[in-house]
């Protein structure tokens, strides 16, 4: 695919505790991580999905003022993102597998609206919907 | 000005808990153990995070659930009450009207009535979006419609 989107950010709490998360718990791969003096880039990607990256940034200066960031940082810890979600092919079976690694599930599997799906965040706040595919 | 971030996540775990399971009682010892919070500090801390003190948060998440089984399903109003979390139909009942402005059976006559298409938005983001907006105390709310009026929104009561 030549077009489309590439990356989208998420904002962090702390770059690698994200990445141990992203990677260690959830199964992605780092893509990029490139540091430029005090800056880094850092994205990741599902082993399914190479043509798109979730950057993993932290909202801190001089990109943003210091009071911006401040708001940022709380939102984040406050569950106030936008929603994200991952589409699997066996909630039940990556829930079992996440939760024994240790990611903390905000909703176990329910078997609703023909299919399934459970809750759960990262470490900094972001909250996560896991659906299982449909057929 | 501002909160720890390292609270606010804190915090959230106890507003997760609640959310998973607002049937159950939430009482602030339970939830500020949840958080790692002192009890003197949770209510005040929860409040100034999420907008409205933890007691008025279960009870939103209570109605949004009651709402939710009396649109979607044939379930008695009586068993609604007791899986949603209240000790008798009678409070239940009061308290929905208090906070909706409608009994559960007219809520639910009204919404089988209407035809709705919500199906393609996941059902966990519809239900956040239709939570009831408490920004006054239930007895407040009473209150003030006893004494007629009927603009409780410009009243911010804690």
């Amino acid at each position: 695919m030549n077009q489309g989107v590439n990356v989208v950010g998420l904002y962090v709490r702390d770059q690698d505790e994200a990445l141990q998360f992203y990677v260690e718990k959830l199964g992605f791969s780092v893509h990029t991580d490139a540091r430029n003096g005090g800056y880094r880039w850092l994205t990741v990607q599902h082993p399914d999905q190479p043509s798109f990256q979730l950057g993993l940034c932290t909202p801190e200066s001089p990109t943003l003022d210091a009071a911006s960031a401040q708001a940022l940082r709380e939102l984040v810890a406050k569950g106030a993102m936008p929603p994200l979600v991952l589409m699997v092919d066996d909630c039940q079976a990556a829930y079992d597998r996440m939760r024994a690694r240790g990611v903390e599930f905000t909703q176990e599997p329910i078997a609703r609206y023909g299919s399934v799906d459970a809750g759960f965040r990262d470490p900094s706040g972001n909250g996560w919907k896991m659906v299982q595919s449909r057929g | 000005m501002g909160q720890d971030p390292d609270i606010l996540r804190r915090l959230l775990r106890a507003k997760d808990r609640v959310d998973g399971a607002s049937q159950e009682e939430w009482p602030i010892r339970r939830l500020a153990r949840v958080s790692g919070v002192s009890e003197a500090h949770f209510a005040r801390s929860f409040k100034e995070a999420f907008g409205l003190p933890p007691h008025r948060y279960l009870l939103t998440r209570r109605i949004e659930r009651a709402v939710a089984l009396l649109r979607d399903t044939d379930l008695p109003i009586t068993d609604i009450a007791f899986q949603t979390g209240w000790g008798s139909l009678g409070t239940f009942g009061r308290t929905f009207r208090d906070v909706t402005g409608e009994s559960p059976g007219e809520l639910r006559a009204r919404e089988r009535a209407a035809t709705h298409e919500l199906a393609p938005v996941p059902a966990c983001y519809v239900a956040a979006a239709h939570r009831p907006d408490l920004t006054i105390a239930v007895s407040e709310k009473r209150r003030l419609e006893a004494d007629g009026k009927n603009d409780p929104h410009e009243t911010e009561v804690i």
